[in-house]
């Protein structure tokens, strides 16, 4: 190894410590690049995708579009939603006679008479938050097109049983504009009735 | 390969196992001169990239022998795919390897896509690519932060970060998340690309033009690093070979082998990039691959970003799908070589089989071989320019 | 000899020191702290210590209550003598080389005309410390840890010696204030301009005693999970981390003292221009630590025995050469 070229190496050596000096000297002057949270916000959560709510109805805010068909929580590899139909309405029985008797008037089968207005929507919709893994698999398997990924990113909890969402309740609570209680209780092992919601 | 039967047969000399926990190192037996250190190296460690444990037999500095030991966070992904639907599994595939979870999830989507003969529009493919090439930088920028980290350069990986958080904040646009992507559906994605997405990449693409030649005056002209890195973990052809290594590990010894251009998927033939080779076979080769691979994704997702025809996303297809019996593959390639999956069918909901081959696993096999004869610091080297995640390896 | 100050008794004056020293050390031990994490921060686009206090400034005070706070753990498998003998040979040592410093024309704490050789002495005494850290942790990592200091250390004790030598010949005295008078007030008068080479490796070898990156391997984060302090917890980690400092303090005023002229500046000579150059120095140290990687075991004593002592060894003969011609 000649000499020369010993000291060509080593001069470049030198030369490349001290140019990676000089990005770090450079990068020292310049501002800094971190939010510190929460004196200040960062301004790209429009785009997150948190946990699902239910999408209200387009004339009637707090009925969402969900038919209560479970196909969501079936969808879920988690098995995070609890959905539970609303009674059914007994069907009219086959052998009734050809007309119908209704209120002191003789209907015709062929008029249809206008059917009491029955809601397929659910009586209760519950999500365990902290089994989900935003996977999406319920918003995309909606016939209904009822769900949808919210913006809730400042999501916050003292336990679990926070994480377990009422989003019928959220709905709700957005179709009137007021904020959505904190506390939400999950279901009871028999959800027949409708439960009371304890207020915030 | 060692013939275990003849070993396993044989009338085994007591062992002390008074100072040694477990049957690892129990098998690992010392030489009788008592002269070389046994250590354990992780799972704990800040520079095994996971829950690896490496059992080394040390001479003074010297690795005489090492072992990686694995299994310290084996999730059984694969028992998982056989109890949940074809669906409820895309999320799974996020997780394995958290760093290209786009392209796991590629795999999948693609292998059962294959298995049921679903279509996927020309648009939904464009996303693929774009999102997918996307986050391969991401995961290539990760690797330079963190190789230089276990070297024990503090600065890089800040910068690098910063950069990431930038593609980070590209991709949640499209898939609504940071890190474990499952956008990928059966027959196309899941969202589309919304109208700010091109503006913003194209941005993005510049600016990561303009860092990459401060990276290489901080970093990679560095004359420590080059003697950290040249001459380290030379891996001939052969062996890379023998092991099944692939992606930047084979690429840096001289072979061209992409799966995109020797098994073609999706639309990539469409696009002009180079595949980097380099022949040196060092630590400084996967280097450099990986570093040239960086500028080849900036340019497929420009050329993408510029052919990118309107249609919609989604392929015609049931919600739940039963693909006929049999069986399909699908490979794809990763940040860190080949992952292909087969998935096999027997008619039902679930899969029968799901097996996910990843390429940290061959990866890591070379590390035995690579670091016998080598110092502490050159296994840290060989350990970090392999480009390993745990995850991925044990699944 | 010695300038006439106010307390003429030598041993009050040294007492005197002394407590000074201490005082010092403490101080800038917090300041180096601050000033290291806010460097390393500002490097890396980010704030650093912010919250506690304005600007984060009561941040090392803090970390000092909390790791005087935390249990001292001893290892079961080590020896419990060597293992809190180590960190107390670390730091007292320290202490006694910052007597020989020229803080000032008038400070002088003790009459000793061969301050270099006492700084050198006990520099050295931290090779043992290191030793006994790593052997007394019982730890096969602080083992390693402490062969590593060892090696380097011993490597980088020829070539700095080598350079100091170089000045030593220069200035015709082993006595810091008289090579600092035997400099002048400007910048082309100081001996880093007429010995660059000198002074180039004297900071080398500088790094390398102190075992900052990129010379760092004895505490290698990432290898070694921590070295030969691995096992010391709470005021155990916290006297190796101050008289890491300490040591840096040391090595950087005896460079200012030696190569850039001390206390002696343009305008107004006096203790401030020590203490600037001191700083400049440090705050180098400091720079190089954020921005290169590691050096390799071998290639770090590769340089020392293969390239900087040759070096230094033709720097020695051209000085010498280059002063007897001088007249």
């Amino acid at each position: 190894m000649s000499v020369s070229n010993s000291c060509k190496d080593a001069w470049n050596y030198a030369k490349s410590l001290l140019i990676g000096l000089g990005v770090t000297g450079k990068n020292f002057v310049k501002p800094t690049i971190t939010v510190i949270y929460p004196w200040q916000q960062v301004d790209n959560m429009s785009t997150f995708r948190g946990h699902v709510e239910l999408i209200p109805k387009d004339d009637d805010p707090f009925t969402p579009r969900c038919v209560a068909c479970g196909a969501c929580a079936d969808a879920c590899p988690s098995h995070c939603l609890t959905v539970v139909a609303p009674p059914k309405t007994p069907k009219p029985k086959a052998d009734a006679p050809a007309a119908a008797l209704v209120e002191g008037r003789v209907i015709p089968k062929t008029e249809k008479a206008a059917a009491p207005e029955k809601s397929r929507a659910p009586v209760q919709f519950f999500l365990d938050y902290s089994m989900c893994s935003l996977c999406g698999q319920c918003e995309r398997v909606c016939p209904a097109k009822s769900l949808r990924f919210s913006n809730n990113v400042y999501l916050t909890g003292f336990s679990r049983e926070d994480f377990k969402i009422d989003l019928l309740a959220r709905m709700k609570s957005q179709g009137s504009g007021q904020p959505a209680p904190s506390r939400q209780k999950p279901p009871e092992t028999a959800p027949v009735s409708e439960k009371e919601k304890e207020p915030a | 390969m060692r013939d275990h039967t003849a070993a396993a047969a044989a009338p085994k000399p007591p062992v002390d196992t008074s100072l040694w926990g477990d049957s690892y190192a129990a098998r690992f037996e010392p030489d009788p001169s008592g002269e070389r250190m046994i250590v354990n190296m992780g799972p704990q460690h800040p520079s095994t990239h996971g829950v690896l444990r490496v059992l080394l037999e040390l001479d003074g500095e010297y690795i005489v022998r090492a072992e990686p030991v694995l299994g310290y966070i084996h999730r059984m992904h694969e028992w998982m795919a056989e109890n949940r639907t074809y669906a409820q599994f895309i999320p799974n595939m996020g997780r394995v390897d958290y760093l290209h979870a786009l392209a796991w999830n590629w795999a999948y989507v693609g292998a059962v896509e294959r298995l049921a003969g679903m279509e996927v529009p020309e648009r939904a493919e464009y996303i693929r690519v774009i999102t997918c090439e996307l986050n391969r930088i991401s995961s290539h920028l990760l690797w330079w932060g963190a190789y230089l980290l276990d070297l024990g350069a503090f600065t890089p990986i800040m910068y690098a970060f910063d950069d990431r958080e930038r593609i980070l904040d590209i991709l949640q646009m499209v898939t609504g998340s940071r890190l474990t992507y499952s956008s990928f559906t059966f027959g196309g994605v899941s969202t589309d690309l919304p109208p700010e997405f091109i503006p913003k990449t194209r941005e993005f693409i510049s600016s990561l033009r303009g860092r990459l030649p401060m990276f290489r005056d901080l970093v990679t002209d560095n004359g420590i690093l080059r003697g950290r890195c040249e001459g380290i973990g030379i891996l001939d052809l052969d062996t890379a070979r023998r092991y099944g290594a692939t992606g930047p590990c084979l690429r840096g010894s001289g072979q061209p082998y992409d799966v995109r251009r020797a098994e073609p998927y999706s639309i990539y033939d469409r696009f002009e990039y180079r595949i980097p080779t380099e022949s040196a076979c060092d630590a400084m080769a996967r280097y450099f691959v990986r570093l040239s691979e960086i500028d080849e994704s900036l340019s497929i997702v420009e050329q993408a970003m510029d052919s990118i025809p309107d249609g919609p996303i989604q392929g015609k297809g049931p919600r739940k799908i039963r693909p006929p019996k049999g069986e399909a593959c699908y490979a794809v390639e990763g940040a860190r070589g080949k992952i292909m999956i087969m998935v096999q069918s027997d008619g039902g909901p679930n899969p029968y089989r799901v097996k996910l081959r990843a390429p940290g696993f061959s990866n890591l096999s070379l590390f035995a071989e690579l670091a016998q004869g080598t110092l502490l610091s050159d296994a840290v080297s060989i350990l970090g320019s392999l480009d390993l995640v745990i995850p991925e390896i044990d699944r | 000899m010695s300038m006439t100050i106010s307390l003429a008794d030598p041993l009050v004056r040294l007492i005197l020191a002394l407590v000074g020293i201490f005082a010092f050390v403490a101080l800038n031990g917090l300041v180096l702290v601050y000033v290291e994490r806010k460097v390393a921060g500002f490097c890396q686009r980010r704030p650093g210590p912010l919250h506690v206090g304005p600007q984060g400034l009561i941040q090392p005070l803090v970390d000092a209550l909390k790791l005087v706070g935390k249990q001292l753990l001893t290892p079961a498998k080590g020896d419990p003598i060597l293992f809190w003998a180590a960190p107390l040979l670390a730091f007292l040592p320290v202490a006694l080389c910052f007597l020989p410093l020229p803080f000032d024309a008038s400070l002088k704490a003790i009459d000793m005309n061969l301050g270099l050789v006492l700084i050198l002495a006990f520099s050295g005494v931290n090779v043992i410390a290191l030793c006994l850290a790593g052997w007394g942790s019982g730890n096969k990592w602080g083992i390693l840890g402490a062969a590593r200091a060892v090696a380097q250390s011993v490597a980088y004790e020829v070539p700095l010696l080598l350079s100091v030598l170089a000045v030593a010949f220069m200035s015709g005295s082993l006595d810091l204030f008289v090579v600092t008078e035997s400099q002048g007030a400007w910048p082309w008068q100081w001996y880093a301009m007429k010995n660059p080479l000198a002074f180039l490796i004297f900071i080398i070898c500088a790094v390398a005693e102190t075992n900052r990156a990129p010379f760092d391997l004895p505490e290698a984060e990432s290898e070694l999970t921590a070295g030969f302090h691995t096992e010391y917890s709470g005021m155990g980690f916290g006297l190796f981390f101050l008289a890491e400092y300490a040591n840096m303090i040391v090595v950087s005023g005896v460079a200012a003292a030696l190569f850039l002229g001390g206390y002696q500046g343009p305008v107004a000579s006096g203790i401030w221009w020590f203490l600037a150059k001191l700083y400049a120095i440090l705050l180098l140290i400091i720079w190089l630590r954020w921005t290169y990687p590691r050096v390799r075991f071998d290639q770090l004593l590769n340089l020392s025995w293969k390239r900087l002592t040759p070096v230094a060894l033709l720097v020695l003969a051209g000085t010498a050469v280059a002063v007897r011609l001088g007249g």
